[in-house]
């Protein structure tokens, strides 16, 4: 029997217009979630070219100028030492990529290895590695930041590192669902009838599969950290002044001056709300579309 | 004669469940020359999936466990080989086919790559020289346009040509003996026809043997030389495929004939159901297993289990009554 059977050729080229086509999905299904999408790469540019889109210096002080009012020179008013709040909200955002993203690479990455190798594994491993999971997530976050903020002293790597550990742990728990899920799929099983190895079955045939988790737990996870961030430097236990944070500015100047000067709790304020608001709702479109369940339909 | 390219001795595969021990597999043995093909026939829980999986030790452990038997793989018990040995075994030797074409391939990886992947796996080949070599596979398999199809992801494939390339990654690494778990169940009947020959062909070319699992007595007195019957997790009948159609010795045996239509002879003939259901695993009859479903059955039946015994030349069954 010799017998050829043509398929449609959609191959190749289509396929590296995935990422396109998501695109142009994403914003057709979930414009919310595109535009959130928009701020969110927005505040990314405006967190790396911060030092180039800034017009004034972070620290620039122009005591004739202090407490404006949102103006054309100043756009977001100044504060009361004169300093371009427009500036300022800049380089907080700076702070603030910087930390989210360091931060939540290093929360997924701890969340990957934990999970996939609990979820794969299984067993009392799974077990037990789980109930120390549980332990950790009882802890409140805010009290194991004070204390390590405490012991350390404040500063960038503490806070990093924290946060990473903090986040990484209590979403290994998400990721190892997905792991255990897809690892009941004919294909591992597969996988294990051709000789694969532990090692190659997590990397090549379990990853891909739960990429999608992946992506919206990194992106939430950015909020979380942008949150946590200001939540410490309001305390003041976050990066030290005078690196200008969206928390710091709120609890300095922003509160203090809050009746003569609004704008100075507003632009920080707002530029959190926007931020977190927008990584959330981002997270859950993304959610939405790469759920393996809804893959395939148009 | 030659030596058997796989000797399974006293193979008892058991799983822990809720309901207590069920031994899925009950000491079975049976043998597969070279070049042979060897079909294993039984109903859903008969442990014919089972004795496959625990061939490549790919039994899930917990819950399940090989507590006993001899499985030779060309001289070497892979029972007794560490987990590299197994893997080098696996894929590589022998090959596994599964009954679910729509989803044994990885959804995020194109199909070149997967058929690649063996290739890659047992004989270290870089990825471009494996990729090529599928090339090749895939065209063996009777996938027309090889190279661009190749490229693309297993939801583009319908199921027949996902099973097409479930066959190209067996014989990637050119293996002695190939196993199919119902290759054909979930696919048309027409599709199943084309696979199956596909796959006699393959096997033919290659000179590799062929465990075919299946409950389709069709497919088996199409393809298979030699027929094992299982009930209830033994063998109960061995026999050629001819001669097990011809003389079939097994109650069982006779019983699931009489139940499977027949277009030729036989016109207007009833079909002749098994009475009963099908044992359960976690409280089976102390005797045999089919004694509460057999027409033809004894005193002793009911309390000792029948040992699998010669009845002619390469026919050996497990009952105490001569039908």
């Amino acid at each position: 029997m010799t017998l050829a059977i043509d398929i449609p050729a959609t191959s190749g080229k289509t396929e590296r217009n995935g990422v396109l086509r998501f695109v142009i999905r994403l914003f057709r299904e979930k414009p919310l979630g595109a535009a959130g999408g928009v701020i969110f790469i927005l505040f990314l540019l405006c967190g790396i070219f911060a030092d180039v889109l800034a017009p004034y210096g972070m620290n620039q002080i122009s005591p004739r100028n202090r407490l404006m009012a949102p103006s054309w020179a100043y756009p977001f008013g100044t504060d009361n030492l004169g300093r371009d709040m427009l500036s300022r909200c800049l380089y907080g955002a700076q702070i603030s990529v910087i930390i989210a993203f360091t931060a939540a690479t290093l929360a997924t990455i701890i969340s990957i290895v934990i999970g996939i190798i609990t979820g794969y594994l299984g067993g009392k491993f799974d077990l037990v590695t789980q109930r120390f999971v549980d332990a950790w997530m009882s802890f409140p976050d805010l009290i194991i930041l004070l204390v390590v903020v405490s012991v350390l002293g404040p500063g960038l790597p503490q806070i990093i590192g924290t946060l990473g550990l903090l986040l990484g742990i209590a979403g290994s728990r998400i990721i190892r669902s997905a792991v255990v899920s897809v690892r009941e799929n004919m294909y591992v099983h597969a996988a294990q009838s051709i000789g694969a190895s532990t090692g190659r079955i997590l990397w090549r045939h379990i990853l891909p599969n739960i990429m999608p988790p992946i992506i919206v737990l990194f992106t939430t996870r950015v909020g979380t950290v942008i949150l946590a961030e200001s939540g410490l430097s309001f305390l003041g236990l976050g990066v030290p002044p005078p690196t200008p944070t969206w928390g710091g500015m709120l609890s300095g100047s922003g509160r203090t001056f809050m009746f003569q000067g609004p704008w100075l709790a507003l632009a920080p304020g707002l530029c959190l709300t926007i931020v977190v608001y927008s990584t959330n709702v981002f997270g859950d479109a993304l959610r939405d579309l790469l759920d393996p369940r809804m893959r395939g339909s148009r | 004669m030659t030596r058997p390219l796989l000797e399974v001795k006293n193979l008892t595969t058991r799983f822990r469940t809720e309901r207590g021990t069920v031994t899925a597999v009950d000491g079975v043995s049976f043998h597969v020359d070279p070049g042979e093909t060897l079909a294993i026939v039984g109903e859903s829980g008969s442990g014919k999936s089972v004795t496959a999986l625990s061939v490549l030790r790919l039994i899930p452990n917990p819950p399940g466990r090989i507590e006993n038997g001899e499985i030779l793989f060309d001289g070497t018990d892979l029972l007794k080989l560490d987990d590299p040995g197994i893997r080098a075994v696996r894929g590589n030797k022998i090959a596994m086919i599964f009954q679910e074409p729509m989803s044994s391939l990885n959804p995020a990886l194109t199909v070149g790559l997967q058929v690649a992947e063996p290739i890659n796996v047992h004989r270290g080949t870089p990825w471009e020289k494996a990729y090529e070599a599928a090339t090749e596979l895939i065209g063996r398999v009777r996938i027309g346009d090889a190279a661009s199809r190749l490229g693309s992801y297993p939801h583009q494939y319908s199921g027949g040509m996902r099973q097409r390339v479930m066959i190209a990654m067996a014989l990637a690494c050119a293996p002695r003996l190939i196993i199919a778990d119902e290759p054909t169940t979930a696919l048309d009947v027409t599709v199943q026809a084309q696979i199956l020959d596909l796959l006699k062909e393959v096997t033919r070319e290659t000179g590799s043997s062929l465990i075919l699992i299946t409950h389709d007595l069709g497919v088996v007195a199409r393809y298979a030389d030699r027929v094992a019957v299982m009930y209830g997790g033994r063998i109960v009948e061995v026999a050629p495929a001819r001669e097990l159609y011809a003389r079939p010795q097994h109650p069982y045996t006779s019983g699931l004939m009489a139940s499977v239509p027949r277009l030729d002879g036989g016109g207007g003939r009833r079909l002749m159901p098994i009475e009963g259901q099908p044992p359960d695993l976690a409280s089976l009859p102390p005797g045999c297993s089919f004694a509460p479903r057999c027409r033809a059955i004894l005193d002793q039946c009911r309390t000792a289990k029948p040992e699998l015994l010669q009845v002619a030349d390469r026919h050996a069954k497990a009952c105490f009554a001569h039908v």
